[in-house]
């Protein structure tokens, strides 16, 4: 057998982010902490940098590479470059919350970019290896991430909780993994879609396996009933760090969906549908009823989380090519509007001080008319209120499961969001109608004030565009 | 020559095994990293089993790149149970309670 160097051309961008995760891990050393805002300049360059390479590589052919192990194709160019958008606003807003509480060092940015790479790799994964270390990567990053804050005893509590839940269900899918590959007799997903369409919906073991691929996926996105640790997690660690999970990470974890359930066990639709429609109608339900009682913003925007991902999976179960580009741009929608609702929770967080109570909006239009406006924004296009972009969301969701005859799944889907709405209008009415408890002003860095303006703005603003970007979504998802 | 569905029904008794391990136990912190580590032991029964009976090769070399991210996560559990330790003095699984919800 001959030695055959590898095409690296798709991977340039996972090479270059993880080389400059390397050399800010060494440079940052070298830094003292006056400098340390050189590390995250670089963090951030390293991420412009990695879309610049994404961009100029950015073909509609889909190529394999590394013995089929790596795909570069329309989703997963879509996702790396949400992904990059996504972390280098975090990076953004969480710089003057960081420096208040000494977690401004060079590791954050180190563990950020490592996380990243773990997330491009999971959304190029075309075999079970590959997959399976992406998701890794990832996952051992955000434990990492959570466990900044040390001297923290929430922060601690949260990693300990949310590393024993994220190695079981990475252990579940693992299992579930094994026996596809003891079914298919392969590791790589083409191959093991050829194999599931010629054995058919009633092997017993494949089913088997898929029962445990799904668990540990809906571990991973934080589904009912397996959604236990996203409210700890979200409530326990540093915003920075919740800001920086619920975002991107969501992304990576709608892409192993879709390259598993879908690039992979497609001709099992028939099972896992009804196995996600569980999921989701539990995770609409309790992730929006739950989501009432808290009186802890963090909380709160978790069990919204937990709905979310409802809503992710109800585009998904309709397993038609319309369903999973809907599913995408809700993903897509959801990561921009969970970036801006913990930009505002950390913009009005002070040194010394968590705006992580409810009661902390109260009267925010008597302190900072135009910040309350963003958050009333953010708050509309989560509800899912026309003319935000949340709305068309909710709206491409729902339209293609009515579309597969699932209507009594679209009238749940629709009861609950409005039972949802009344926490998000909560938040609007204690801005609004209520006096403030403090006459703090509300003050930011000029980047994360322009950042947060534009990011909430353009819940709105992107209407223009929106049909070029649903057609973006359904590109992909046609060059699957 | 042993059967397959030996090795698999063992990897299935170690993997339930392990699943109770995180579930039953209210002790201590430190059984929780040693059930995670033997679940991964049973997936890796399993792989190694199907790699052997199938003759294909790749199941083994996941098998290596499991045992290195298992390696890996024990250092992180490590570090964040030691963390933990110094800011509660105790690494009982009741006593993680500040969170609730």
């Amino acid at each position: 057998m001959n030695f055959v160097a590898p095409d690296i051309s798709p991977v340039i961008p996972e090479i270059f982010v993880l080389s400059m995760a390397c050399l800010i891990l060494v440079a940052d050393l070298y830094l003292s902490d006056r400098f340390r805002i050189v590390s995250f300049l670089l963090a951030v360059g390293t991420l412009l940098g990695a879309a610049f390479l994404t961009l100029s590589d950015m073909g509609a052919e889909r190529v394999y590479t590394f013995s089929n192990m790596f795909v570069d194709d329309t989703l997963s160019d879509v996702l790396k470059l949400a992904i990059y958008a996504l972390v280098f606003v975090v990076f953004v807003y969480s710089r003057r919350y960081t420096q208040d509480r000494g977690l401004f060092r060079g590791e954050y940015f180190v563990i950020g970019l490592f996380g990243t790479v773990g997330m491009m790799v999971m959304v190029s994964a075309s075999h079970l290896l590959t997959l399976y270390l992406g998701l890794e990567l990832l996952a051992l990053s955000l434990y990492t991430m959570v466990a900044f804050q040390r001297d923290s005893a929430t922060a601690t509590e949260a990693a300990m909780k949310y590393f024993v839940l994220g190695a079981m269900a990475s252990g579940m899918l693992l299992y579930g993994m094994s026996m596809l590959y003891g079914v298919t007799g392969s590791l790589e997903i083409a191959v093991i879609k050829a194999r599931v369409a010629e054995l058919g919906v009633d092997n017993l073991i494949l089913v088997f396996g898929l029962v445990f691929v799904v668990v540990g996926l809906a571990f991973k996105l934080g589904a009912v009933p397996f959604h236990m640790w996203v409210p700890d997690v979200y409530h326990g660690a540093a915003t920075s760090t919740t800001l920086y999970i619920s975002t991107a990470p969501k992304l990576a974890g709608f892409a192993i969906l879709i390259r598993l359930l879908i690039g992979g066990l497609e001709d099992l639709s028939a099972v896992w549908q009804d196995m996600l429609i569980i999921l989701a109608v539990l995770s609409i339900g309790i992730g929006n009823l739950i989501a009432i009682a808290q009186t802890n913003i963090k909380r709160m925007l978790a069990y919204s989380t937990i709905a979310h991902m409802g809503f992710l999976l109800l585009g998904i179960l309709s397993a038609t090519p319309n369903g999973y580009s809907s599913a995408l741009f809700y993903a897509l929608v959801y990561a921009f509007m969970s970036l801006g609702g913990f930009g505002m929770i950390l913009m009005l967080s002070r040194k010394g001080f968590e705006a992580e109570n409810l009661d902390d909006f109260k009267g925010l239009n008597q302190r900072s008319p135009w910040h309350a406006f963003l958050m009333l924004i953010l708050m509309f296009s989560m509800a899912g209120i026309p003319p935000t972009v949340g709305f068309y969301a909710k709206f491409g969701v729902i339209q293609s499961l009515i579309d597969v005859g699932l209507v009594w799944l679209a009238v749940v889907a629709v009861l609950f969001a409005v039972i949802g709405a009344f926490y998000y209008l909560r938040i609007i009415k204690l801005m609004y109608f209520d006096d403030p408890e403090t006459d703090a002003p509300v003050q930011a860095t000029v980047d994360m004030q322009v950042l947060l303006s534009v990011n909430a703005w353009a819940l709105i603003l992107v209407m223009p565009w929106l049909g070029s970007i649903i057609d973006l979504c359904r590109r992909a998802i046609a060059g699957l | 020559m042993i059967p397959l569905s030996y090795f698999l029904i063992l990897g299935a008794i170690l993997f339930a095994l392990s699943v109770m391990g995180i579930f039953l136990n209210r002790k201590n912190v430190v059984i929780l990293l040693m059930s995670i580590e033997l679940m991964l032991l049973a997936v890796n029964m399993n792989f190694i089993a199907f790699s052997h009976y199938l003759q294909d090769i790749s199941g083994q070399i996941m098998v290596f790149f499991i045992l290195t991210v298992a390696a890996a996560e024990s250092a992180i559990g490590l570090a964040i149970l030691i963390t933990l330790f110094r800011r509660r003095q105790t690494i009982n699984v009741d006593d993680l309670d500040t969170l609730k919800g």
